[in-house]
């Protein structure tokens, strides 16, 4: 019909407004992606996709040195078989915080989601945010001083029991997954909180009412349908995780040797790009296939 | 008051614009008797303006400055401008690099008299030579050693690292070349080429019981050595003069019998400095007791290769005392290295770390 009488005015010239042909339209959506895609392929894909080609290089491509293409440096976990332990540690760092910061974030959003409303929220929303708008390596370094010995963790655990022994465990792991998880509980709790407020409270009400208790609400209702938040905000914690080095270097002392660190040294200290580099690309490779493997059960996560 | 609106913060950003522009086309003050140009480290000795001001009362020569931030980034810049430079500052290990690259002309000694001064074991440094001629003028340097908490007894060797009495108490650099280097001094090797790397390692390896921290900066080193985490480090000759005078802290430096593990930064001349007769006076000038004793002393500076530059600080001067002229004799000093045994040090350093955080 309504093509009808575009046609029509067409037909009539002059007299009605002249009518021009729509562009097709792939050529409107091209043009509107084109500043952000083009922005990204300079920004992103292009220094990437150098570091790629960099990864098969044998030494780093600066000065005189001649540019020698090689497969060597994806075969640093066969020839140096430390790596690993090094990666399994980098593992384990990564699933130990993305676990704590789960059950934290999710209860602390519980509690802002359920417990509080209007300004009183919005507030303790900023509250939780405020500290991590201060600098990542002010505050590592702030935790420094509460887990060491003598620390403050220790000054109160004294006042409490003076003669009994130091509990400060500044450069061990705990201390790297307690630097670590201060990190990124924020994306945690923020994801669980968007997912969380979405319930309508009809449903807990009813669960309620039908004598359902809290940890039954919680299991059986609420983390189920919070499932999504709960997963996109542990793929934003586990992967940047897996990667950290400052936070091992600061807190973890001896112990804190990560994929993290082993990777800023091939690039600061021992000057090797391309090793650096086809690590990065090894272990975006292993998370690509743990993702892999569990994005069958994430996607029925994600459904329920 | 002004409103913040879109038009005035446009008038405001245009306007500093236009200012920068102006103050960037204005005219450099014209000189007559000839000028140098000068590629460093930013705020390291050659930039002291009551220094330059002072030469260039002297001689009539202006000193112009272009900075590094990195040792590579000066390699490539005396590569990609010739004819730009007249003097630069280099680390014994990259003068053997730009030497080999043809980057340096030969240093005419007779034009810098304050050179029969220097120590006999820098300028005989094989990495300032090539064909029996000097290419730098050797001008400051200090080293990598032993720093040891007042009162505890001093160590004659690299191997007390490895001592059981400092369990969990030595933190180590976290630097591949300098934790080689004591490896190698601990098994009675070169610093700069160890033959048997396995030994090295094992030696590293020894030292894990004792092993607290790895540090890396000397801030690191100072906030924990202040909380009394550690007793025994690999340290800085110059971070130490620094933790004691600034930061209060009772530390000893001590340079065990294998010797410190040293460097030395030279002047060198590019090939093609268009000035060369101007830079020879400036390096001259840079490693005359009186310079040297104002930069020490007034703005702290590390130690001079000039025996009698050094010997005119105050007797109690902290920098003095950790730089001993005698240290000289034993130390090493770190050399340029090939890139495979680079990545070998690297590796095995890498190694090293896993062994220990396990």
């Amino acid at each position: 019909m309504q093509s009808d009488n575009l046609t029509s005015a067409s037909e009539r010239g002059s007299s009605g407004p002249r009518v021009r042909r729509p562009l097709p339209s792939w050529v409107s959506t091209t043009a509107l992606l084109m500043p952000t895609y083009g922005w990204l392929t300079l920004a992103v894909f292009l220094p990437l996709l150098t570091m790629l080609v960099f990864s098969f290089m044998a030494a780093t491509p600066m000065g005189k040195a001649p540019i020698v293409l090689t497969l060597k440096q994806y075969r640093a976990f066969i020839d140096q078989p430390y790596l690993l332990g090094i990666a399994f540690t980098s593992l384990l760092i990564g699933f130990w915080t993305t676990f704590a910061c789960a059950v934290f974030g999710f209860l602390a959003a519980v509690a802002l989601a359920r417990s509080t409303f209007g300004k009183t929220r919005e507030m303790l929303l900023i509250l939780i945010l405020l500290p991590f708008w201060t600098n990542g390596l002010v505050r590592i370094f702030s935790w420094t001083m509460v887990l060491r010995e003598n620390g403050f963790l220790d000054t109160i655990f004294h006042m409490v029991l003076p003669d009994a022994g130091s509990i400060g465990f500044l450069y061990t792991r705990y201390a790297v997954v307690v630097g670590l998880v201060h990190g990124y509980l924020p994306y945690m709790i923020l994801t669980c909180y968007i997912a969380l407020v979405t319930i309508d409270d009809a449903i807990i009400e009813a669960a309620a009412s039908l004598g359902a208790r809290w940890w039954t609400i919680l299991f059986k209702i609420l983390v189920p349908m919070a499932a999504p938040g709960l997963i996109s905000g542990a793929v934003l914690t586990f992967i940047p995780v897996i990667g950290s080095f400052m936070e091992p270097r600061i807190l973890g002392g001896r112990v804190g040797v990560t994929m993290g660190t082993v990777i800023e040294d091939q690039f600061t200290q021992a000057f090797n790009w391309p090793l650096g580099a086809s690590l990065s690309f090894t272990l975006l490779a292993v998370v690509l296939a743990i993702f892999g493997t569990f994005s069958g059960v994430l996607r029925r996560g994600t459904a329920a | 008051m002004t409103e913040i609106t879109r038009r005035n913060t446009l008038k405001l950003m245009s306007g500093a614009v236009i200012a920068g522009a102006a103050f960037s086309a204005m005219p450099r003050m014209a000189v007559s008797a000839g000028k140098i140009t000068v590629l460093n480290w930013q705020g390291y000795g050659t930039d002291e303006a009551w220094s330059i001001k002072a030469f260039a009362e002297k001689t009539g020569i202006e000193v112009v400055h272009d900075y590094y931030s990195s040792e590579s980034e000066m390699l490539t810049k005396l590569r990609t401008n010739p004819g730009a430079y007249d003097l630069v500052v280099l680390n014994a290990a990259r003068c053997a690099q730009a030497t080999a690259e043809d980057l340096l002309q030969p240093i005419d000694f007779s034009k810098v008299p304050n050179a029969t001064t220097i120590d006999a074991n820098l300028r005989s440094n094989a990495n300032f030579l090539k064909d029996g001629k000097g290419y730098a003028v050797p001008w400051v340097w200090g080293m990598t050693s032993l720093a040891i908490r007042d009162g505890m007894p001093v160590p004659d060797s690299y191997k007390v690292l490895a001592d059981p009495a400092y369990k969990g108490r030595v933190a180590m650099d976290d630097d591949a070349i300098i934790c080689v280097a004591a490896g190698a001094l601990m098994t009675g090797q070169d610093m700069n080429n160890p033959k048997d790397l396995d030994a090295v390692r094992d030696a590293l390896k020894s030292i894990k019981p004792n092993v607290k921290l790895l540090w890396s900066t000397e801030d690191q080193w100072n906030k924990s050595f202040a909380a009394k985490e550690f007793d025994l480090s690999l340290f800085w000759s110059g971070g130490s003069v620094r933790s004691k005078r600034n930061s209060k802290l009772p530390v000893d430096f001590v340079v065990p019998k294998e010797g410190g593990i040293g460097w030395v930064d030279g002047l060198g001349i590019p090939a093609s400095a268009p000035n060369a007769e101007g830079a020879l006076a400036f390096a001259n000038w840079l490693i005359d007791p009186s310079f040297y004793f104002e930069w020490a002393t007034k703005v702290g500076a590390p130690a001079s290769s000039n025996s009698a530059a050094l010997a005119a600080l105050p007797a109690d001067d902290l920098s003095r005392q950790v730089h001993k002229p005698e240290y000289l004799k034993t130390m090493g000093i770190m050399s340029a290295l090939p890139d495979d045994r680079r990545e070998a040090f690297n590796n095995l350093w890498q190694e090293v770390k896993a062994f220990y955080a396990e």
